[in-house]
């Protein structure tokens, strides 16, 4: 690193550029920043070497299991691995077009129940029961319960013009559930907005649904991103469950392999391919979340 | 214009749980006046403007805006709060929306001005309080004495009948205090009609026409300025006044 070059405006508190100032770096600093570096060579040495400890160690006690030999056999098979990957990928279209629709509708009825519990007045007042029924069932139930009730029980019925394909009804169960997750993040970011702001916009003469929408919603919707993209990542390996149904789906693809072959191969790759796919979303939701602070960093009230 | 008064007050009372705020509140606003509130912390000088714009509702007695009984619960509340413009202690500007779009906000939405005519009297009003360069900033890239001028505007851009400043200046730092004190004195000479709760004592003195010192829930001693700072007939008043001057604020 440098000691001449001077980044600009470090020094500088007020920002203000001095250029050609002849700013000649002490001894001090000189020695200050030597020893620094030293510091973080030392430190990323001491980080490589735990590193491949324990990953020494991690592999000495699983080769060394008594069961290893078996269990390599059954679920590392590199065959059924490349027989399965072409399969569990084309089912995993199914369940990327799953996540973007019910996503989308997550979004939507998450935002409308979290507004219905806010809404004030008189008239309302069954609006908002129905809405608080609704997230406290919904995030109560076991996901999977939901999804057999829904897959199993809704073509039971036998109704006309109702579908009985096992992908709508599944997407639907899970717009169902993830919808009363999102309701409760969008209506903590509502409530986390602070009373100051909805007074300021009321003194403007806005209505409170104008202030609502205006004013308080966007904010809510700013802060509460990272957890709205976490729920997304859930959801995101959730919608495998929907292979319950007799949906092909990858878990499902992966599932039909096993079933021929007793190999368990096919389970991992379906796996790998699913956090293969949240790796880049939740570096997506870290960065999201950075540039955020970074604003905030700015020294604002957001 | 007549002189029926802006705002007018009659035994108003307000309390929090089991702490009485507002006691027995009188207090009359004659148009383009500014009447400085006065008194002790927790002596009710916010509650009393807060009161007035309905962002409290009282718990009895009755406020008068313009001759129309604004506490009457048959009256379209933000009707009235569109007659009134309120700038706060802590500015509350939308961190979400550049200066620009906080001041169009109301006039855009409430009072349906077309988007480029708002702009426009917008910058107008942001150019004359010195503003004009910070127009397309975000409030948190404002220094807080800009943040407070950018909420003067926003209160202004609706044509207020009545302005509310609820200690406008406590917020900021003492070389920041001028500038917006400035803005006051313009918009008195304009012709605004204010009430202003607020600690300088001295900025109170030059700008009102009558001040109101706040103590027990009432409106313990109203006059001219010369009158409660120069000669005031409340011991409790010169007691207030006299810790004033010991703390350098007069």
């Amino acid at each position: 690193m440098t000691v001449a070059k001077e980044r600009p405006g470090q020094d500088d508190a007020d920002g203000v550029r001095t250029a050609g100032d002849p700013y000649v770096p002490s001894a001090r600093r000189t020695e200050r920043e030597a020893y620094k570096r030293a510091r973080a060579r030392r430190a990323t040495a001491v980080a490589a070497l735990s590193t491949l400890v324990t990953a020494a160690v991690l592999y000495l006690v699983v080769v060394n299991a008594p069961g290893w030999p078996r269990t390599k056999e059954t679920f590392f098979d590199w065959g059924y691995a490349r027989e399965a990957l072409p399969k569990v990928l084309e089912g995993l279209w199914l369940n990327l077009r799953l996540l973007l629709v019910c996503g989308a509708s997550v979004l939507v009825l998450g935002m409308l129940l979290a507004v219905a519990r806010t809404l004030r007045g008189p008239v309302f007042f069954p609006l908002r029961v129905l809405a608080a029924a609704y997230t406290d069932f919904f995030r109560g139930l076991p996901l999977i319960i939901n999804l057999l009730i829904v897959v199993l029980g809704v073509p039971a019925l036998r109704l006309q013009g109702v579908t009985v394909d096992p992908v709508l009804l599944g997407g639907t169960a899970l717009t169902l559930t993830y919808s009363a997750y999102v309701a409760e993040v969008f209506r903590a970011g509502i409530e986390s907005v602070h009373p100051s702001q909805r007074a300021a916009a009321r003194s403007l003469g806005l209505t409170n649904r104008q202030a609502l929408r205006y004013v308080v919603v966007p904010q809510a919707v700013r802060r509460q991103v990272p957890p709205l993209l976490n729920d997304l990542v859930s959801l995101q390996k959730d919608t495998g469950l929907v292979s319950i149904g007799g949906a092909v789906d990858a878990v499902r693809a992966a599932d039909i392999i096993v079933g021929r072959s007793l190999n368990y191969t096919p389970y991992i790759v379906a796996g790998l391919v699913f956090v293969a796919l949240t790796i880049p979303m939740t570096r997506f939701t870290d960065w999201v979340t950075a540039r955020m602070d970074r604003r905030r960093a700015q020294g604002g009230a957001l | 214009m007549s002189d029926a008064p802006v705002l007018r007050m009659e035994s108003v009372r307000k309390t929090f749980g089991g702490t009485v705020v507002l006691r027995d509140i009188g207090l009359e606003v004659a148009p383009h006046t500014v009447t400085a509130l006065i008194g002790a912390s927790g002596s009710g000088k916010s509650t009393l403007l807060r009161c007035a714009n309905l962002l409290e509702e009282i718990d009895d007695g009755a406020i008068w805006l313009d001759g129309e009984e604004i506490t009457d619960p048959r009256t379209d509340q933000d009707a009235v709060r569109r007659r009134i413009g309120v700038v706060f202690q802590a500015y509350n500007l939308f961190p979400h929306m550049t200066v620009l779009e906080n001041v169009t906000l109301a006039p855009r939405r409430v009072h349906k001005v077309p988007r480029a005519r708002a702009e426009e009297r917008a910058r107008e009003l942001l150019d004359r309080l010195g503003l004009g360069a910070k127009a397309d900033e975000y409030p948190d890239r404002l220094s807080g004495g800009q943040q407070q001028r950018a909420a003067i505007v926003r209160a202004l851009a609706v044509r207020p009948r009545l302005l509310l400043l609820d200690e406008i200046t406590a917020a900021l730092d003492p070389e920041l205090v001028g500038e917006v004190l400035a803005v006051v004195r313009d918009l008195k000479d304009e012709g605004m009609t204010m009430v202003l709760a607020t600690h300088e004592m001295g900025f109170a003195r030059e700008v009102a026409d009558q001040v109101c010192f706040l103590d027990g829930g009432v409106v313990l001693e109203r006059g001219t300025a010369e009158e409660v700072f120069g000669d005031p007939r409340q011991e409790r008043t010169r007691r207030f006044l006299r810790r004033i001057v010991e703390a350098g604020r007069l």
